[in-house]
């Protein structure tokens, strides 16, 4: 087990610097020289070369490499060219928000995704079925814009049950009115997607041979379903919303911006809009890393639920 | 009944293709042709429009600002909002001696606004209304269409393209061709697809159509290279390729003539898979302004001003919009699992 981790952990490396140098080259040659964005329209030669040294964008490649290089080690990502806020605290106060968010998403669209999944493929081919399926297939083709445009002027501004956006920087309890809809809206996205897939799941499970046994021993299909599907089902459902996770982090950037969420996706979005370089390349590191370290989570939890799995 | 049996007479008589057997089930499948149909009229649309016989002039404001629907499709009660302004005429009193030193740029305005007022009149109501300015929502939404599909299309061409490429070249030559490949991949894979589109769009820092359609097609071909990967893997072995080999065929002749037709398939599904995942990422794209410039017009942008005007209650542009999109992602989407299903009645 101990030895598995390590070389995975050694496996990584590779991955890792493919991925600094990706952003590397993104940002540092083609992304260029952001000197005359930042010194606004009014500006001199002289101010946009004081700018250019400030950034070290004129150094050299390989001097510009060495110290994107040491700031990844060092966890040091500089600071924020629009705020002047170290990036590595931005990134970690986000996270907060974010997480508030994402995890009552996405265990209420696990939930009920699995649910609805269940009960498609048990009355697979017949109307129930059909029908769910086609209004997936449409609920799936309606941009997600449409969905947190429409819930947020339905419940927000024509119902006022909810405030259509912000945020309780105290936390607590003064955020459950603020959650609320955007883990509704993200909820409703991802369930049409979902409860297609869980389908699939669901069917591979369902023509198996134990299915079969524990029908026959005369268990309650209630059990059979619920319980022995149900657990094998478990191994693609992991996979599935832990790969899933860190592309949510900074994916739910529509659900954050709609909602005025102070999260990690909104950063991004801003930090896009205002060229701010330092912050994006971080968040964009600091996830893949996450997305990295999350697959070995996976396999690791793969060990945990289902022990006849291999670990090699 | 009849016609299935008449396909099983003919396949003992001549032998079909992977082409004409995939078309004659796709031939069975109803649901699949009528989305197929869907697909081939939103085609025929974008066409039109972009050869300008459609469409042509959707920035000209042919209604009043916020000119409700007509009742053709869509109903809506005419606004009473646009209170007529009382206006108060102020006399002014001649002082002798006095010289107003604006009157003849004033006369020049009235002029102009005479000449204004002598324009066609402006519609009150419009098929599927009008927008903030008074430009028709429908003409938009061709014209959005276009935008868009034309978007979703050549991303897919070029992720394709790239994807098959690459996965070509990895699964074929093995070793440490693909070593290089596959680690280009799981960096590419290591990073969520959205965040790798917002970090490019970032360092591009520029707008318009070619734009959107390199970002997307340079950051959509892992999932093409994967399958094509597999492919060749697969192939590279086998018997015709060895009898290509042993007459003297090249690599490149052997990859692309004697493998890829024979691989095709995987690359027509893909292709369809990712136009409709490049549509929404373009509408994204577009909605939050880093996709298509204000000159042109797409779904996402439309979205992007119906987002207020629905505050105003004026909800005809973002049902439009939202219509257009989702009959031909529905339908394209029906339409590659009816092409999947035809191509690979095994997978069923």
């Amino acid at each position: 087990m101990l030895s598995y981790v390590l070389r995975r952990i050694l496996q990584f490396i590779p991955t890792v610097i493919g991925i600094m140098l990706l952003v590397f080259f993104l940002f540092n040659w083609v992304g260029g020289d952001p000197a005359y964005l930042l010194a606004g329209k009014i500006s001199n030669p002289e101010q946009i070369e004081n700018i250019r040294r400030q950034l070290g964008v004129d150094q050299p490649y390989y001097v510009q490499w060495g110290i994107f290089v040491r700031q990844v080690f060092t966890g040091d990502m500089g600071v924020s060219w629009a705020t002047g806020e170290k990036v590595s605290y931005l990134v970690w106060s986000r996270l907060g928000p974010s997480l508030t968010i994402l995890v009552p998403m996405l265990v209420l669209s696990t939930g009920i995704a699995l649910g609805l999944g269940l009960l498609v493929a048990y009355f697979r081919g017949l109307a129930t079925d059909r029908w769910i399926m086609v209004a997936c297939t449409v609920g799936q083709s309606i941009s997600i814009l449409v969905y947190i445009i429409v819930l947020q002027y339905v419940f927000s501004y024509e119902l006022a049950w909810f405030p259509v956006q912000g945020w309780a920087q105290e936390g607590g309890l003064l955020l459950i009115p603020f959650c609320i809809l955007p883990v509704m809206v993200g909820v409703v996205v991802s369930l049409a997607p979902d409860t297609r897939l869980y389908r699939a799941f669901f069917m591979d499970e369902i023509q198996r041979d134990y299915v079969r046994t524990a029908r026959a021993k005369g268990l309650t299909e209630w059990r059979v379903m619920g319980v022995h599907v149900m657990r094998n089902v478990f191994i693609p459902v992991l996979t599935h919303v832990m790969i899933q996770l860190p592309g949510l982090l900074a994916g739910s950037f529509l659900i954050e911006r709609f909602f005025s969420i102070p999260g990690i996706g909104r950063e991004v979005l801003l930090a896009v809009e205002r060229s701010d370089f330092p912050v994006i390349k971080a968040v964009t590191l600091y996830v893949a890393v996450a997305t990295i370290l999350v697959n070995l989570l996976t396999d690791i939890l793969y060990r945990w639920i289902d022990p006849r799995v291999q670990l090699k | 009944m009849r016609q299935s049996e008449r396909v099983a007479v003919f396949a003992v008589l001549a032998p079909q293709g992977l082409w004409s057997l995939a078309w004659s089930r796709l031939c069975r499948d109803t649901l699949g042709l009528i989305a197929l149909g869907v697909v081939v009229m939103y085609l025929a649309v974008v066409l039109a429009a972009a050869a300008g016989w459609i469409a042509k002039d959707w920035s000209h404001e042919a209604g009043v600002n916020y000119a409700p629907p007509n009742g053709w499709i869509f109903s809506a009660s005419p606004s009473e909002d646009r209170l007529p302004v009382a206006r108060e005429s102020i006399q002014v009193t001649p002082v002798a001696g006095v010289v107003d030193p604006l009157a003849p740029v004033i006369e020049t305005l009235r002029e102009s606004r005479l000449a204004l007022a002598q324009e066609p009149q402006r519609l009150a109501t419009l098929p599927l209304g009008a927008d903030k300015w008074g430009r028709d929502v429908a003409l938009k939404t061709l014209k959005g269409t276009q935008t868009s599909f034309i978007v979703g299309l050549l991303a897919a061409f070029l992720s394709v393209l790239l994807g098959s490429l690459l996965g070509a070249y990895a699964g074929y030559f093995g070793g440490i061709v693909d070593d290089v490949l596959n680690w280009i991949y799981s960096t590419f894979t290591a990073i969520p697809y959205l965040l790798l589109v917002l970090a490019i769009a970032a360092v591009l820092n520029q707008k318009g159509i070619s734009t959107v359609i390199l970002i997307l097609g340079l950051t959509g071909w892992t999932g093409v290279f994967r399958l094509m990967r597999a492919e060749y893997m697969k192939h590279r072995n086998r018997e015709y390729v060895l009898a290509a080999e042993s007459i003297g065929a090249s690599h490149a002749r052997r990859m692309f003539y004697h493998i890829l037709p024979n691989v095709s398939h995987v690359l027509l599904v893909q292709l369809s898979l990712n136009v409709v995942s490049f549509m929404k990422s373009e509408v994204i794209l577009s909605f939050l302004g880093f996709g298509v410039g204000v000159d042109t017009v797409s779904w996402g942008s439309m979205l992007n001003e119906a987002q207020t005007e629905l505050l105003l209650g004026k909800w005809w542009q973002l049902a439009s919009a939202t219509l257009a999109m989702a009959l031909l992602v529905t339908a394209f989407s029906v339409f590659t699992d009816a092409l999947r299903d035809a191509l690979d009645p095994k997978l069923k």
